[in-house]
């Protein structure tokens, strides 16, 4: 085993590892310590996929002495490469676009506090992404769902309270659904790490044992995590908990934990209960039909908004509509086409929300809509980043939401049933709805102010930081865009392997 | 109107008809008869006929607007009185059927289950065959529990004790006063922290007694529960739990002033820290040989010694120190008067 292979690791251990420390820090060298750790797990997942991309196949790391089915083991190939890169990066980029606002809105002693969650957010994602053991991913699903919820609750509000509380309930109820699937598939395999169950798995499945246990199971880990990631009739703690926390939390909650939870479930339906499996117990039409609806209700929410941060949330609604359409097309198209809409989706969104914020700071904090007009002048970063990631969610060519929805297109093409004829009717409909809504913002946010309107005289400008972040952000997305076919070989590649 | 009939009665066409016909237009005749009628009865509208007919269209339209107002009021008071209870009845019913559909789905998964304890089962395969038979052998635990928590799965353990560390770091983002003496609701919090330690009751001479005789044998229980745990049942988690529970009892009797001669705030966070960085590092470096296949200076020791099974007691006490502070942190900050 070579020294570059630990790099999944190590992107684990270390701020893991560090999170602790970072707790005993004062603010400002907290603030400096995560920004370190999160550069360095950047770094390493980048020079990680660039490794990767001249290695064949996959691997296991063993974690700790024993072999795998006896101790724990973590698996790297081409897909978890990429994906905790992006992780990784949209970590970094939001968190360094939410500096400012993290002063405004988080009391300066526990400030250390939120950046001990934040770090061990990103040591719960990257396990998550290179486990290989079901188990192991409950426990950092756990991490995940505390650190979420104390993300919410860091600024201190009645409507964050409340937010949290709702966000908690819903969570909870889907950790422990995804518990009881663990369990009762422990039940029936005897085993907890992936490739064992996947075997045990396929020979129930050939002998017909088992079979009403096995769709249970199915069912409640797809529902759990669906609910964890905000599928639509389970979406009702988005608004709020995406609408009133602090831009960083919004744009980490909206863009890494739900995505966490939808590469989880990928995993799972790849690596654990294997593709057919899953199409034969009917659970992915399920989750198709949830979809589609939650493309179309989404963004309907979406347009009756007057608060830019709540559209935007419920616009997320949609988004993992997409996502979950694509899983449910239960294709290789398809699952390329939602992964690489999960990057798609992420980058963008964090950005919207980054965006959001700078432009209701140059409107006097207020988020409504009437004061916004004019802001996109204000705030001019700001602005052409929230024109950017609006375009990119309608599908403008040459941004990343545009290659995803033609993926998603070609996907349903390539089906050729009933399916994909309601593919293409509602992903007409969703984009004509999504370009109400985000054209809309557009136009607000350059037009002319209201009379009368005094703002602040600060202008909007929101220091270095929150500027370079920006652009760092829109320059992602229109690589995304430009360079979309590399990224989806890479992702085939992967899924490819991943099986 | 006119202007089209003009346009039409000046161009070819008509003056062509009237031409052959010789005679008057059919607008012509109609224009004349209609002249004739009128001056025999008058049947156009008088303006009382006007007025009569526009008083009665108002009236309509009045009867229309009051009808759709009050449709509306009653529809309106319809959904805050009847329709709110019957939406509350559909949730409640709704509700209960979703969860009763839901058991009678798990109770009958349950019942398609494999039979407990048979030994033909799946889950006695070469996982549990291997941790009883030779985990004693390769851990050095006697506990085969400690030794497949602590070393055969210490991954999964790691993130356990994070899942502790991040839960009291949200209690104490939630709850912990902040000590900002510019903020106008931080420092009402902190008077109102303080009076609440000065005015606790603190003279219970019976529990007083009781908690002294008490609480070191309790303490003494819950150390020896962590420093055997590789030995006998017990460990981290357990006997961490029972130290904390000490605590919490000193506290309760003696009250802060005396409980902080030897556990602040400062204590909680430089042994959860220290113990965290403790369990990290050392896993970290158990891992990283582990997984080159490198030699560690770590080897499972004589098994029923103190000091044996390899790192084993070490995370062991780290466990309970994280246990122990995080549910005595769990305390004060859900009790009154702040850590």
């Amino acid at each position: 085993m070579e020294l570059w292979q630990s790099i999944p690791f190590a992107c684990i251990l270390l701020p893991l590892g560090s999170a602790a420390m970072t707790s005993v820090l004062k603010g400002r060298w907290a603030r400096y310590w995560t920004f370190c750790v999160l550069t360095v797990v950047t770094g390493l997942s980048a020079a990680f996929v660039v490794l990767m991309n001249g290695y064949e196949g996959s691997y296991t790391y063993m974690m700790g002495h024993y072999a795998a089915p006896w101790g724990n083991e973590i698996r790297a190939g081409m897909l978890e490469a990429v994906t905790a890169l992006f992780f990784s990066m949209i970590m970094l980029l939001s968190l360094m676009g939410g500096l400012k606002k993290i002063d405004e809105h988080i009391l300066a002693d526990k400030q250390s506090l939120y950046y001990v969650m934040l770090l061990l957010l990103t040591a719960a994602l990257m396990a998550q992404v290179y486990t290989n053991d079901l188990f192991t991913a409950y426990v950092f699903l756990e991490i995940m769902t505390i650190a979420a919820c104390s993300l919410i609750t860091a600024r201190t509000k009645g409507r964050t309270l409340v937010a949290a509380t709702r966000y908690m309930i819903m969570n909870l109820l889907g950790s422990g659904l995804f518990l009881l699937g663990i369990t009762l598939l422990y039940d029936l395999s005897g085993h907890l790490l992936m490739s064992n169950i996947k075997q045990a798995v396929a020979s129930l499945a050939a002998t017909g044992q088992y079979q009403m246990p096995l769709t249970v199971v199915i069912a409640i880990m797809s529902i759990g995590l669906g609910i964890k990631s905000a599928l639509f009739p389970f979406h009702t703690w988005v608004p709020d908990a995406y609408g009133y926390s602090t831009p960083t939390s919004a744009a980490v909650l909206s863009s890494l934990v739900s995505k966490g939870y939808i590469f989880l479930l990928i995993k799972i339906y790849y690596r654990v209960i294997g593709l057919e499996v899953i199409a034969s117990t009917g659970i992915l039409d399920i989750l198709f039909g949830f979809a589609l609806v939650g493309m179309v209700m989404g963004s309907i929410s979406a347009i009756r908004q007057s608060d830019i941060r709540r559209m935007i949330a419920f616009s997320s609604v949609a988004q993992i509509g997409y996502i979950f359409m694509g899983m449910g097309l239960g294709n290789e198209q398809g699952m390329t086409a939602a992964v690489f809409h999960i990057f798609a989706h992420s980058v963008c969104k964090s950005m919207l929300f980054l965006a959001a914020g700078g432009l209701a700071d140059a409107s006097g904090n207020s988020k409504q809509f009437r004061d916004l007009r004019g802001s996109g002048f204000r705030s001019p970063i700001a602005g052409v980043a929230f024109t950017i990631g609006a375009l990119s969610m309608v599908g403008f060519p040459f941004l990343g939401g545009f290659t995803s929805k033609m993926n998603f297109a070609l996907a349903a093409m390539n089906g050729g049933d009933i399916r994909m004829m309601l593919v293409l009717i509602v992903l007409v409909i969703s984009t004509w709805l999504n370009t109400i809504y985000f054209l809309k913002t557009v136009i607000t946010i350059y037009r002319k102010p209201l009379e009368g309107a005094n703002y602040p005289v600060e202008k909007g400008r929101r220091g270095f930081c929150f500027n370079a972040s920006l652009v760092l952000f829109s320059g992602v997305n229109v690589a995304l865009g430009l360079f979309s076919q590399g990224i989806i070989e890479a992702i085939t590649r992967g899924l490819g392997i991943f099986g | 109107m006119a202007k089209i009939r003009n346009d039409y009665e000046h161009s070819w066409w008509p003056r062509l008809l009237q031409w052959l016909e010789d005679g008057s237009t059919r607008l012509d005749d109609e224009l004349t008869a209609e002249m004739d009628e009128s001056r025999e009865g008058h049947l156009l509208p008088t303006h009382e006929d006007v007025a009569a007919h526009e008083a009665k269209l108002e009236e309509r339209r009045n009867q229309k607007l009051a009808d759709e107002l009050a449709m509306y009021a009653h529809a309106h008071e319809w959904t805050r009185t009847k329709g709110a209870k019957l939406a509350n009845w559909a949730y409640r019913i709704m509700s209960v059927v979703i969860c009763v559909s839901i058991i009678w789905v798990l109770l009958q998964t349950a019942a398609y289950l494999p039979p407990f304890g048979s030994p033909d089962n799946p889950v006695n395969n070469e996982v549990s065959q291997r941790y009883i038979e030779k985990g004693m052998e390769e851990t050095g635990a006697v506990n085969i529990v400690a030794g497949m928590i602590l070393d055969y799965r210490a991954f999964d353990t790691l993130g356990e004790s994070n899942v502790l560390f991040i839960a009291a770091c949200s209690v104490l983002i939630l709850l912990r006063v902040s000590s900002d003496k510019h903020d106008p609701t931080s420092v009402h919090q902190l008077e109102v922290e303080a009076d609440d330690r000065m005015y606790e009751p603190k003279n219970d001479i019976i529990l007083q007694h009781t908690v002294a005789f008490l609480v070191p044998v309790i303490l003494l229980f819950g150390v020896y529960g962590v420093m055997n745990g590789h030995i006998s049942p017990g460990g981290g988690f357990s006997g961490g739990a029972i130290m904390g529970a000490a605590l919490i009892l000193y506290l309760n009797a003696f009250g802060f002033k005396r409980t902080e001669r030897f556990f602040t705030f400062k204590t909680f966070k430089t042994v959860s820290v220290c113990a965290l960085s403790f369990y990290a590092i050392s896993k970290a470096y158990s891992f990283f040989t582990g997984a080159n296949h490198l030699h560690s200076f770590i080897t499972p020791g004589t098994p029923g010694k103190l000091f044996s099974a390899g790192l084993i007691p070490y995370l062991n006490i780290a466990v309970g120190a994280v246990v122990c502070c995080t549910m005595y942190a769990f305390y004060t900050h859900f009790r009154k008067g702040d850590m």
